[in-house]
């Protein structure tokens, strides 16, 4: 069984018919990039992966999307618990006005956990996970806003790790970054594939390239190809896909 | 080591072991030629198929490096230089195929056994090799003063061609009959003053990757 299976779904804001027909299987620890211009809905396919689309008025959604072999929309499913199974890194850092620990501590805290030892001891390996340990070890009471947007957004991923989820959602999350904390993040990504399975939107070809094992191309809604990174990017079966690639798009 | 490193290790290891079985394919060919072994010559020609292999292999991964990681400055170079290097080493390797294949025909047995000693084919060989193992170390430690070295030694094989022409001349004048394994001597002598301009292009690629000059054509 793969971690994620979306079977035909055709999702509205309104009349406007944002993602048409998308089947997609996404395998246990691997890396998946989405890809294509803005408005290709690819930000709109990851955010139903933990229906953060759900509060959006006049949206519509058919078909049919599994996780972990879990129907996501079937009646009377959890959302809580849902996403924290699938946590989300967004396009800004946005920690909370707290401390790092608190930050990082926060999805443990509201989930109900007490045992503050077992809180200290979660922390530190979400951080050290998120590659962030060495660097805030000395300083977790300060607050999260000391630190530079690149730490923010590893202290984000940290946050979201800390209630271990198996999917991690990733938005755009090094568009606001400088190409040292792009890179970190990257190389973060393959040091979380064997332990997540990543979904990642990106404007960045190369980082689409660089990070996953798979990648699909949307356009207007449509899923113009789905297949092997290293494929994609080599030798892409769709005319569409090689001109948005090459950049001879439009 | 970031990932990208990862996979540019990878690369250099996979040409260094292509290097290695070409640099092993070259010493197996001067020992088969210079025994008339022809169990060591079908060795050669079995093991050009593991070259070719490689060369694919490496050409396969370049690809999908540029095509995945976008490299600029020293990692372009690099990975340039290595596809060239990969080339350049299976032509190395067709041509100690070839060597072999000469040896392996045996049909040049009557052939006067002091006129490969006069052609100082031992020494063209060791010089080949030499070459050959010099550029590896050079690529290995980044370090190109070597190159002028190695290419000294090229224009010592090409020396000893010109001088192979002439004795190779005299040689079938005084033993007519001999024409054809006199040919074919000289075409492998050929053979062997192509695979020393060969190791002067792996020079010129280690330059352009290190020193990022271009030594082409100067």
């Amino acid at each position: 069984m793969n971690m994620i299976e979306v079977e035909n779904i055709n999702f509205y804001y309104g009349d406007f018919h944002a993602l048409k027909n998308i089947s997609m299987e996404i395998e246990h620890h691997s890396v998946v990039a989405f890809i294509g211009p803005s408005g290709c809905g690819k930000s709109t396919l990851l955010r139903l992966f933990n229906r953060m689309n759900d509060l959006i008025p006049n949206i519509r959604l058919e078909g049919k999307i599994c996780i972990d072999g879990q129907d996501i929309y079937k009646k009377g499913m959890a959302v809580d618990s849902l996403r924290k199974n699938v946590g989300m890194v967004f396009q800004r850092p946005n920690p909370f006005p707290k401390t790092i620990f608190e930050n990082v501590a926060y999805g443990l805290r509201v989930n109900g956990v007490r045992n503050e030892k077992f809180i200290a001891q979660r922390v530190e390996e979400s951080l050290r996970d998120a590659a962030l340990w060495s660097e805030v070890k000395d300083k977790l009471k300060k607050s999260a806003f000391e630190l530079s947007g690149g730490q923010q957004q590893r202290l984000c991923i940290a946050r979201a790790l800390a209630v271990q989820p198996t999917v991690l959602l990733m938005d755009e999350p090094a568009s606001a970054l400088d190409p040292i904390s792009t890179s970190k993040i990257e190389e973060l990504i393959h040091e979380l594939k064997p332990h997540y399975t990543i979904v990642i939107v990106t404007h960045n070809m190369q980082q689409a390239a660089r990070v996953s094992d798979k990648t699909a191309f949307f356009y207007l809604g449509e899923m113009v190809e789905f297949s092997d990174t290293k494929k994609m990017f080599l030798n892409p079966e769709k005319v569409q896909t090689q001109n948005y690639i090459t950049g001879r798009f439009g | 080591m970031k990932h990208s490193e990862i996979e540019l290790q990878m690369l250099r290891e996979e040409i260094n072991q292509m290097w290695k079985l070409v640099i092993s394919q070259l010493e197996k060919a001067k020992q088969a030629f210079l025994n008339a072994d022809i169990e060591l010559a079908r060795e050669i020609i079995s093991r050009e198929k593991r070259v070719d292999a490689l060369e694919l292999k490496i050409d396969s991964d370049c690809e999908n490096y540029i095509a995945l990681f976008s490299p600029v400055a020293v990692d372009l170079r690099l990975v340039l230089s290595i596809m060239k290097i990969s080339s350049t080493l299976e032509r190395i390797a067709d041509f100690c195929e070839g060597i072999a294949r000469y040896v392996a025909d045996n049909e040049c047995g009557e052939i006067n056994p002091q006129l490969p000693e006069e052609l100082r084919m031992e020494e063209v060989f060791d010089t080949l090799i030499s070459m050959l193992s010099d550029g590896f170390v050079a690529l290995e430690s980044e370090n190109t003063k070597i190159s002028g070295k190695i290419m000294a030694k090229d224009e010592f094989v090409d020396s000893l061609y010109f001088n192979a022409i002439g004795i190779i001349a005299d040689y079938l004048r005084k033993n007519p009959e001999q024409m054809r394994c006199g040919l074919k001597l000289m075409l492998l002598i050929r053979k062997l003053e192509r695979i020393g301009d060969h190791c002067n292009n792996i020079v010129e690629e280690i330059v352009f990757y290190v020193d990022a000059k271009i030594l082409k054509h100067s």
